[in-house]
């Protein structure tokens, strides 16, 4: 089976983030890059299938240089080889224009299960599994917390607000995770070495057969006009419980008229 | 004025707050136009009507809510192209984005999520990184499509006299790509939908077990809240995975957010941060959660909580 796992490297949630004061993009230089922690569940996923049956995980990524670190990682977790797309004319793309150039790599690849996390931790947009499927004509199978295959026969189990829903459709197709799915696997010192045998491919956007007008800042379909940091909240009361800290609440929710 | 197309979210035709905040919305933006898609509208008609939709296409095929959110974005796609909409307004839920995403592939569209305002000329107001920045941005190519956080405008009523129009769309069999067989229902009591209610109270790690989390329950229905949990909490199966609130689970911005036992890491902050009024109990005085406080209690959950619990039931 041709597994092929979507890695996005973002910025560290625990450093600050930035926006760019020039053009309004994501300042990835001022936090450190880690991988996309729903991705690497994408990534255990890939692997479980693969070792039930068979095939082959390639890790599909687009970013700068920086990214390798996220596709080493990957590597290490088990991946057999990589794919990143690197591109200075990539830089400013929107959801719209991102889901067209993996589109775009994906037609090199070739797909069986295309798996990746239901959103990252900077945009978080949540659309990127639909888009693909739809660009594709493929089911989109997301918000998987569970995945079954048998055959070319796929189920999954969808994560909704009431509990789930049963899917089933037939491969190729899109499938994207939440966290509930698995255990993510630590990178073996063994995996940690084998990564750097393994093979990584660097295509630019000509190399990849993507039309530089779609990509990029310029021909985004969204466009930040302007942003300021969220005011600081005012510092609020904190008292020491003496017994009565319940009441003390109660009063405050009183004073707000919450009760 | 132009039509505002509003996707309204209902389970089995029980329409979800979020709708009715998307009606005002689109009645600010333009003329609101509800979207009904499923069986169920006549048990819906007059709340629509109560919040302002001025007009309604129903799509009441069955075959339609069958699979995975295609169909909604090929009926989406379909009216768009018809009607020529100003903006298209869906809530800025996993679904609602799934949906607004097929939309904008559909359609040549931009569209951008986890929006909390729009005003003149479609701009519109995110909160990202946590809160930690807003910012405004807009949609230049194609028809805006914008998907809203539930909570972030208050509905308010403007009684209308919809025009209901019937409408279908033809599903091509890559629409019909994922069939749901099965819809299981995990949790439903009496609780209000956790991004939608206006008091959410969370437990988190201090609440040390599942068993105890019928303290935060019991705090949460004093006040006719929903519950939460923190991922420390879910992730040790105290709670279900579906009431996480923080970066990889839900973002809630209710009224009120009660943090229990709560240190508020970034992690839970993320999906918290824009709630109105922020009250914590915590042991740790140096717990991060203090710093987004506008009341806290440095003290035992197990002694404050249930106290509050008690004193808020005493003065209903």
């Amino acid at each position: 089976m041709n597994i092929v796992v979507l890695v996005k490297q973002v910025p560290d949630t625990e450093s600050p983030r930035k926006l760019k004061s020039d053009d309004s993009t994501l300042d990835r230089a001022a936090a450190d890059g880690v991988i996309n922690e729903l991705d690497e569940y994408a990534i255990e996923e890939g692997l479980r299938i693969k070792e039930a049956q068979g095939g082959e995980v390639t890790v599909l990524t687009m970013g700068p240089d920086k990214a390798t670190e996220s596709i080493r990682k990957s590597l290490a977790m088990g991946a057999d080889k990589a794919v990143h797309v690197i591109d200075d004319g990539l830089a400013g793309s929107d959801a719209l224009q991102t889901s067209y150039a993996i589109q775009q790599v994906l037609g090199r690849t070739g797909f069986d299960l295309v798996i990746l996390g239901s959103e990252s931790t900077d945009a978080r947009t949540g659309v990127l599994a639909a888009m693909l499927a739809e660009r594709l004509g493929v089911p989109q199978l997301s918000l998987a917390n569970k995945v079954e295959i048998d055959g070319t026969a796929i189920k999954v189990q969808r994560q909704t607000d009431y509990g789930f829903d049963r899917v089933e459709a037939s491969l190729p197709a899109v499938v994207s995770v939440v966290e509930k799915i698995n255990e993510p696997r630590y990178p073996s010192f063994k995996g940690i070495m084998a990564a750097k045998k393994k093979p990584v491919e660097t295509l630019d956007i000509a190399g990849a057969g993507i039309d530089p007008g779609q990509v990029g800042l310029a021909a985004a379909a969204t466009e930040v006009v302007d942003f300021a940091e969220a005011p600081p909240r005012a510092q609020g009361q904190i008292v020491t419980d003496e017994g009565d800290g319940g009441t003390k609440i109660a009063d405050f929710l009183a004073s707000k008229k919450f009760v | 004025m132009a039509e505002i197309l509003v996707l309204v979210d209902h389970v089995d035709g029980e329409v979800k707050k979020v709708a009715l905040e998307l009606l005002t919305l689109a009645n600010r933006l333009g003329e609101a136009a509800a979207v009904w898609v499923g069986p169920g509208y006549e048990g819906a008609k007059d709340k629509l009507a109560e919040y302002g939709a001025g007009k309604v296409y129903v799509a009441a095929d069955e075959e339609l809510t069958s699979y995975v959110v295609a169909p909604k974005a090929a009926l989406l796609a379909q009216l768009v192209g018809a009607g020529s909409p100003g903006a298209v307004l869906v809530s800025a839920t996993a679904e609602g984005k799934e949906i607004a995403g097929r939309l904008a592939v559909k359609t040549g569209s931009g569209v951008l999520t986890d929006v909390v305002d729009v005003t003149d000329g479609l701009v519109a107001e995110h909160s990202i990184f946590g809160g930690g920045i807003i910012a405004h941005a807009k949609v230049r190519t194609g028809t805006p499509i914008i998907a809203v956080r539930p909570n972030s405008i208050a509905p308010e009523a403007a009684p209308a006299t919809p025009v209901e129009e019937q409408v279908s769309v033809a599903l091509s069999d890559a629409d019909k790509g994922a069939r749901i067989v099965e819809k299981v229902v995990q949790e439903k009591g009496e609780r209000p939908d956790l991004t939608e209610a206006a008091i959410v109270v969370s437990g988190g790690r201090g609440v040390g077990g599942a068993d105890n989390f019928t303290i935060i329950e019991g705090l949460a229905d004093s006040l006719g809240a929903a519950v939460g949990a923190s991922r420390a909490a879910t992730d040790a199966g105290w709670y279900p995975h579906s009431f996480q609130v923080g970066q990889t689970g839900k973002t809630v911005s209710p009224q009120l957010y009660i943090a229990v036992g709560i240190s508020g890491a970034i992690q839970h902050r993320a999906g918290m941060q824009t709630s109105k009024t922020i009250v914590a109990i915590n042991k740790d005085p140096e717990a991060p959660i203090f710093e987004l406080v506008d009341y806290g209690i440095v003290g035992d959950l197990f002694q404050v909580a249930p106290q509050l619990t008690a004193e808020i039931t005493k003065r209903k």
